[in-house]
């Protein structure tokens, strides 16, 4: 089944992949420059807003998929856009999911790397705020494993994405939500070449990372 | 001219520098001596704006540039770090001429942190160079180098006061303030104790705290 390339089979990987890489985008834009911001700014309760954060990490991701179906259902805020099950509402999903993971893994990592520099950037003029795009550069390489770290979590979930994508084949199946299907209807094999397949792509995105991190070491940044 | 009238700063209810004021023409470079822990770093800090005193006035004219004990680079080349504070179309030419000036023209290209420790202090040099700084505030720039990079770095910054730039500077090396210094202040336990041309300084000492510092007795304020 692997081999041979089943269409349907790998409409299934494609939607997964497509579905979690652009959660992890979007999810990126919102949480890299939110940890940012809190890794430089100082307001009074910081770390109230940094603990909910670090709590949102652990948000079940069925709960996630509740709270976005109810945004999403006909008569939710956002009904009126049709979206609930349909491939955009489970990005929408993931993204929710990661993006409180993206933004607290980068505070941590970036809150180091201001300590080093805040003196430094202030010296020339720059204002906390004003080096946030400079921190984020600065921790690139960093920040790749806190992306890795985003997508594994958003490739491997199931609840949210059934929820919210409704698991209809050619249109929302992603594998997870293939996985438990076929493994109740008592389709093992099926559902053991997906896992296989779930397990080598999240290697593969790491073993991409790893060696683009490698690279950058090598070349000295 | 710089000028400093009733600076006091404390941390945490213990004074670090207490009712400070002097006033100095920099005709030549200012080098602020004393013990460990006399105050030295955190003078200098006040002076650059880095720190708020908790009382007292600061006038000092800008603009102003300040180079590290350790040098803070970026995570890029050589040129780019100049280049970072820069804008505008005379950027370029203005990085390459301080690279020039502190001798790193053949390493542009090079990551800045794969550079040796004193290459690094001179491009950090290089960087506050390019600014064009009025005051160029050097706090123990030489402290963690080889006495060939202290003296590459030294005659860096000989060349800048020549050309006009003002220098104010720590050190903790008295070899080397004798080299550099134009007039001398000495702090113990946060108090302005002389402001004295450094010849006279290093000759006829009036206080017998400076005397103790001088004949290498009083290392710790």
């Amino acid at each position: 089944m692997l081999l041979q390339g089943d269409p349907g089979f790998r409409r299934i990987v494609g939607l997964s992949l497509r579905v979690s890489l652009t959660a992890v985008a979007v999810a990126a834009m919102i949480g890299l420059p939110v940890g940012a911001a809190l890794a430089v700014a100082r307001f009074p309760g910081r770390g109230a807003v940094i603990a909910a954060m670090n709590a949102l990490m652990g948000l079940p991701p069925v709960l996630c998929g509740l709270l976005v179906y109810l945004l999403l259902s006909r008569s939710g805020p956002l009904g009126q856009f049709g979206l609930l099950f349909t491939p955009t509402a489970m990005v929408v999903a993931q993204a929710a999911l990661i993006a409180p993971i993206l933004a607290a893994l980068s505070c941590q990592l970036l809150q180091s790397l201001w300590e080093e520099y805040a003196e430094q950037l202030r010296s020339l003029g720059i204002s906390r705020l004003g080096a946030v795009p400079t921190l984020l550069w600065e921790g690139r390489f960093g920040l790749i494993t806190v992306l890795l770290a985003g997508f594994g979590r958003a490739a491997a979930e199931v609840g949210a994405v059934m929820i919210v994508g409704g698991n209809i084949e050619g249109f929302t199946r992603v594998m997870t939500t293939a996985i438990a299907l076929e493994t109740s209807k008592g389709d093992l094999p099926l559902a053991i070449a997906l896992g296989l397949v779930l397990m080598l792509v999240v290697l593969g995105v790491n073993l991409f990372a790893w060696a683009l991190r490698g690279w950058a070491q090598r070349s000295g940044h | 001219m710089i000028r400093a009238e009733g600076l006091s700063y404390a941390v945490g209810g213990v004074p670090i520098i207490r009712d400070l004021s002097f006033a100095a023409a920099l005709a030549a470079p200012l080098l602020i001596l004393g013990p460990n822990g006399a105050g030295k770093s955190v003078l200098l800090r006040l002076l650059h704006g880095l720190l708020r005193p908790d009382a007292g006035r600061i006038e000092v004219p800008g603009p102003q540039a300040m180079v590290f004990q350790r040098p803070v680079l970026l995570r890029r080349s050589a040129l780019e770090n100049v280049l970072f504070p820069l804008h505008g179309p005379e950027a370029a030419p203005r990085a390459r001429a301080a690279l020039e000036l502190v001798g790193l023209s053949a390493m542009a290209d090079r990551p800045a942190r794969r550079l040796s420790g004193g290459e690094q202090q001179r491009l950090a040099l290089a960087r506050a160079a390019a600014l064009a700084p009025r005051i160029l505030f050097l706090d123990e720039p030489c402290a963690a180098l080889d006495p060939a990079a202290t003296r590459a770095v030294e005659e860096i910054i000989a060349h800048l006061a020549a050309a006009g730039t003002r220098i104010v500077m720590t050190s903790h090396d008295l070899g080397q303030a004798r080299r550099l210094a134009g007039e001398v202040l000495f702090l113990h336990r946060g108090r302005l104790l002389e402001h004295t041309p450094a010849a006279d300084f290093f000759t006829t000492p009036r206080t017998a705290e400076a005397a103790a510092f001088l004949r290498g007795e009083l290392l710790w304020a």
